[in-house]
């Protein structure tokens, strides 16, 4: 197993919402639990890995996640077990999208 | 006074030389001989009564269907009667295939393609035990049993023959016409394996003056149900790849008729037309007519009424009894059932064909892309012809003028002479399984050309016709590229997180894509929160027996329950 932290500032902060989680721990497939937290305006994505050595490429995924996705006040948690990172980059987006839309139905009600 | 040859020479040294052969059989055989009909147990003695040393045989291996007992019969010849034989022959798919050339049978070959062998056949070529004339695409392979790789003997697979010798092949009828008649016109020796003997034919594949021998192989010859995708394996990121291709192209560019290439990627394309591409009300608009294996994948599409038609290369074992209940899709005998056959099926991908959709495992920086590994002389089938710009087309049609357009803005010939251009997609995610990029600086094609002694890299599609690479990551549109340097950007601006794709220059790609020339999903309105496998409109083999009302039968392997 490897751990990996990233951290990114310069995100939009969201209020709190419900956190969510997608995926499964497949082979081949990973979980993203997003969900709100008191960072200071950052993101931050914490990824453990069963396949080693791959650090390079998971920051270059994470970095350009953060680019079409900047969140804030959000943790990230990723449980890896050798998702390609077409696999991680559609979880993430996925993952962000439905904690995005969760925020934006919540914030439209009275 | 007309003038005469000095010497006088026979004008019909191939006629005669099979009339030889057969009065051999006649004597070798005797009263075991029967019309045209031999014995199983005789098929040896018959091989070395017909066949002479050195000479060109073809032996039926197709994709699918396999003269299996004619191919397991050529290795029991005695070699000191039969040897230096030139193979030709579109598959080499079993075991028996490369046996004949480790005793010396054989010593030549030419070919289209070697999947399940391509491991072995590279060993055989680098021990000097096999010479390959070339490797080919099928139509080429066909074309040359016309010119100059005629067999002097064939031997192929049907599915019943009469005292005769007409031959009926039932839906797998692939190659056996273009074999049975270069061979049968040209002075030469035509012997089927059948599974059973009649007294009539159901329908006539293959006239009995054709056909040389008959004989009832002891078991049925061998099919292999090669294009069977079960949908549970299809991926989210081949749904996602799947929605880009029918929005970013299919929808584009208004695609009616087309091939598709075999493998998940192009069965989950399959599977969203009913759902994915319904919701965009493009039925009727796009996916009419195919030059198709009858893919099982297919069948949702076909219940929806997308599809009009369905000509195929051969058939697929299972779906027998669905193709006889829709011969308003297929190419139906009178006997009910399919008939399939590869070159014309090869023809119509080529030149009837707006758009040929396929997976790779690798491509370089020039677009050309390759499945030749290391090791393995896999060989090329159908798809350089399916996936190339068929420069001999003359018809027009609005896919294929919309292509023609773009490449001519970007080359500047539109001031010359329009021209049409086939699209020709290639569909890859970037990294493979274990990690294995797709895309690379230089193809392994090169490595293995120079370890085997080939003339050329073997590139299966060239980089010049290939028009839209399309990954997890969008889409380029090689056809808008207007340099060299642009190409190699755009073809990086998908290469994902590969080498190839980590040294793109960002501005330059964010540019190529301000010019939509390269597009991201969200650039096409597709929604990622929709990729998931409940877009499929079958998630099991079971679903699409469901979907045919079961007429589909699969085969064991794919049964689970």
């Amino acid at each position: 197993m490897e751990r990996l932290e990233f951290r990114f500032i310069g995100g939009r902060a969201l209020e709190p919402a419900a956190a969510r989680l997608v995926g499964v721990v497949g082979s081949g497939n990973l979980e993203v639990l997003v969900e709100s937290a008191a960072l200071n305006g950052a993101c931050t994505v914490e990824v453990n890995t069963a396949a080693e050595g791959f650090g390079a490429i998971w920051n270059a995924v994470v970095t350009d996640f953060f680019a079409r996705h900047p969140l804030g006040d959000v943790r990230i948690s990723i449980n890896d077990n050798g998702a390609t990172p077409a696999i991680v980059s559609l979880r993430l987006d996925q993952a962000a999208e439905e904690f995005a839309a969760a925020v934006s139905v919540r914030d439209k009600q009275p | 006074m007309t003038a005469r040859p000095a010497v006088a020479r026979a004008w019909d040294e191939q006629a005669q030389g099979r009339a030889q052969r057969l009065v051999r059989v006649a004597g070798r055989l005797g009263k075991r001989l029967s019309g045209k009909v031999v014995a199983a147990a005789d098929i040896v003695p018959l091989l070395e009564s017909v066949i002479e040393p050195g000479d060109r045989v073809c032996l039926e291996g197709n994709n699918q269907k396999q003269a299996d007992f004619l191919a397991k019969a050529l290795t029991r010849v005695d070699p000191k009667l039969v040897h230096d034989l030139h193979m030709v022959q579109s598959v080499l798919a079993l075991p028996e295939h490369l046996d004949v050339f480790d005793s010396g049978i054989a010593t030549r070959l030419d070919f289209s393609f070697s999947g399940p062998q391509a491991a072995r056949l590279a060993k055989l070529v680098s021990d000097g035990r096999i010479a390959i004339g070339a490797i080919h695409t099928y139509l080429e392979l066909f074309g040359r049993y016309f010119v100059d790789l005629t067999p002097r003997v064939s031997l192929v697979a049907a599915q019943a023959a009469d005292a005769e010798g007409n031959l009926y092949t039932g839906p797998n009828t692939e190659d056996t016409p273009v074999i049975a008649e270069a061979t049968a016109f040209k002075g030469g020796i035509v012997i089927a394996q059948v599974n059973e003997i009649v007294a009539k034919v159901p329908r006539v594949d293959i006239p009995g003056d054709w056909v040389t021998y008959v004989v009832q192989s002891p078991r049925p010859h061998f099919i292999e149900p090669l294009f069977t995708r079960d949908p549970a394996q299809i991926s989210e990121i081949q749904v996602l790849m799947a929605m880009m291709a029918i929005k970013g192209i299919y929808a584009e560019y208004g695609v009616q008729r087309l091939n598709h290439g075999i493998g998940f990627d192009t069965a989950a394309i399959e599977l969203l037309l009913p759902t994915y591409a319904a919701s965009l009300g493009l039925k009727g608009r796009i996916c009419k007519h195919w030059a198709l294996n009858p893919h099982p994948a297919l069948i949702p599409a076909i219940e929806a009424g997308f599809v009009e038609s369905v000509h195929s290369f051969g058939s697929e074992l299972g779906m027998e009894d669905y193709i006889a209940a829709r011969s308003d899709v297929f190419f139906n005998g009178p006997d009910g059932s399919l008939r399939s056959n590869r070159a014309f099926c090869q023809t119509a991908g080529h030149y009837a064909c707006d758009m040929f959709i396929g997976s790779t495992l690798q491509i370089d920086l020039g677009g050309n892309s390759s499945t030749a590994t290391l090791g393995r002389i896999s060989g090329f089938g159908g798809a350089p012809n399916m996936g190339s710009d068929a420069r001999g087309r003359r018809h027009a049609s609005a896919a294929w003028l919309k292509a023609g357009a773009e490449a001519a803005g970007a080359t500047r010939e539109g001031r010359g002479m329009p021209r049409g251009r086939k699209l020709v997609v290639q569909l890859v995610e970037t990294f493979r399984e274990h990690m294995q990029p797709a895309f690379v600086e230089r193809l392994d094609a090169w490595t293995l050309a120079e370890s085997a002694g080939m003339a050329l890299p073997p590139v299966m599609i060239y980089g010049d016709d290939v028009t839209h690479i399309l990954t997890e990551e969008g889409i380029a549109n090689l056809l808008l590229c207007r340099t060299e340097e642009e190409r190699e950007q755009a073809i990086r601006g998908v290469a994902g997180y590969t080498q190839v794709g980590l040294a793109r220059d960002h501005r330059l790609v964010e540019n190529l894509r301000d010019r939509g020339v390269i597009r991201r999903a969200e650039d096409m309105g597709v929604d990622k929160r929709m990729a998931t496998r409940d877009l499929l409109a079958a998630r099991s083999i079971k679903d699409l027996v469901r979907a045919s009302g079961g007429l589909y039968k699969p085969p064991q392997q794919f049964r689970n329950w």
